[in-house]
């Protein structure tokens, strides 16, 4: 059964987002998304400091199985990245909605996150 | 057409098993991680169901002529009594139909032969088409399980749960050699991983107790995503993917397959292959390992310095952590090439494969 923590805000794509005290945004991929992958083995980050629009492809995650675009749930700067994820991507297996985190966005206009699914939208959606 | 089961499904299904559709079969692809999977069948002991692959049996008094005309490989190389070979089978145009192991049984006075079950339907067909000029029978045998035990204690673990009477039998089995037991069963010490190990045919309704059994004796059940990235390690290939009938076996790596002497056996798909060779073989397969950015995946493009090839079979490898593949490139190149990783040129080097055999690395 997927898990999908109530505080944060999820979308269609299977990342999830979580407004930080600061206005960035953390952006990383789903439980769900990390079950149907299997074992993930590697991982590919945006640029610090690119800029994207909504949509955009970001990053990459890789399964043994499969390959999988990251996408920018919103539009804004990279204002950081999980380096440590590109050494041990299977920590998107093990901890998708902590430790497993891709990157910071700052969005042009933080209200953007308001029209995005909940958890509830999103279990909904997958079926869960 | 509905959905096939082995008798192990229920089993698979209590191990908390991820099932999915393979060829019309419900079927295994992992019990939780395919990575843990990978490494307990190179390290200790793994078991697969692959009861929905496909055993024929050949018999009568032309059974040894048959097979020589319909396979590229020489049953008169089965020197002695259980003895396996591996085989393409091809069509006129040196094509292949698929590909097989052929098992010499003397207490059938004849063969048994393994096929895949992606393709049962037209190998059948095909076989029985053949055969209408021998006097032969086949008769396929769907009654039977198999289960095949892989890794560097497999045999030792599944000899402490066979029939004891079995055991010092089953232990002196060379590699490549099979034998016909008491009750239905057939156990050869052949694979698919590179590793050591069995593959047991057993009738149906004795195989959920057995592969309880083999779990008892310390063997982990492996599923199908594993028992991919294991035979893609070990250099060997898929059907359907590594080649078709649209490839010829002389550019699929398998020109140690076909028999060429005696000159006189005309195999089907003979003419083909000795034209191919006569005007050069274009393309030939060789084991990638990947030095860029991301895993080689399936139908990717290859860039090398005589034209452009493509790859086969990619995967991460979880032995080597790193990813490998299998190719089909233009003759003559070696050294470093490039794979057009969605859109972006990244560097792989040409080995000689297998990558991985029992549970190191190998390649060259």
């Amino acid at each position: 059964m997927s898990k999908a923590p109530a505080e944060l805000k999820y979308v269609e794509t299977h990342e999830w987002l979580r407004l930080e005290a600061d206005g960035s945004v953390t952006i990383g991929i789903t439980d769900h998304a990390q079950e149907l992958l299997g074992d993930v083995v590697y991982v590919e980050l945006p640029a610090v400091g690119s800029v994207l629009a909504k949509d955009a492809q970001a990053g990459v995650v890789e399964s043994v199985k499969a390959a999988s675009d990251v996408y920018a749930p919103i539009a804004g700067e990279v204002v950081a990245i999980n380096d440590e994820l590109v050494g041990a991507p299977e920590t998107v297996n093990a901890d998708p909605y902590g430790a497993a985190w891709f990157f910071r966005i700052k969005p042009a206009d933080a209200s953007v996150l308001d029209g995005l699914m909940s958890a509830d939208d999103y279990l909904g959606q997958i079926g869960a | 057409m509905s959905t096939q089961t082995t008798p192990l499904n229920a089993t698979h299904r209590e191990s908390g098993a991820k099932m999915v559709d393979f060829a019309g079969w419900d079927m295994p692809i992992h019990y939780g991680s395919q990575l843990k999977e990978h490494e307990t069948v190179r390290a200790d002991a793994g078991m697969f169901d692959v009861s929905h692959m496909t055993v024929i049996d050949v018999a009568g008094e032309d059974a040894t002529a048959y097979l020589q005309k319909l396979i590229a490989n020489d049953v008169a190389r089965l020197g002695f009594d259980g003895k396996a070979l591996y085989s393409g089978m091809l069509n006129e145009a040196g094509g292949v139909i698929d590909d097989l192991i052929v098992y010499r049984v003397d207490g059938f006075a004849g063969y048994r032969v393994v096929v895949n079950a992606a393709t049962r339907d037209k190998d059948l067909a095909w076989m029985q088409q053949v055969a209408s000029s021998f006097k032969v029978e086949l008769q396929e045998r769907a009654e039977l399980a198999m289960i095949a035990v892989q890794g560097p204690n497999a045999i030792a673990k599944a000899c402490k749960v066979i029939h004891e009477e079995w055991e010092s039998t089953v232990k002196a089995l060379k590699p490549f050699q099979g034998i016909a037991l008491q009750g239905g069963w057939f156990i050869a010490r052949t694979g698919y991983t590179g590793e050591d190990g069995l593959e047991i045919m057993l009738p149906a309704d004795e195989a959920a107790l057995f592969w309880k059994a083999l779990a008892h004796a310390g063997i982990a059940p492996i599923g199908l995503a594993a028992r991919d990235t294991l035979r893609l390690e070990a250099g060997m290939n898929l059907y359907g993917h590594d080649m078709d009938e649209s490839i010829s076996p002389l550019s699929a790596g398998m020109g140690w397959t076909i028999a060429w002497e005696p000159v006189e056996r005309d195999f089907i798909g003979r003419k083909a292959l000795e034209a191919q060779k006569a005007a050069g073989v274009a393309q030939v397969q060789v084991g990638l390992v990947f030095e860029g950015k991301g895993v080689l995946r399936e139908g990717m493009r290859v860039v090398t310095e005589n034209g452009d090839g493509v790859i086969t079979s990619g995967t991460f490898s979880p032995t080597l952590k790193q990813s490998i593949a299998i190719a089909r490139i233009p003759a003559g190149s070696s050294g470093q090439v490039s794979v057009d990783v969605r859109g972006k040129l990244e560097p792989a080097r040409i080995v000689k494969m297998p990558f991985v055999r029992n549970g190191k690395a190998v390649f060259a």
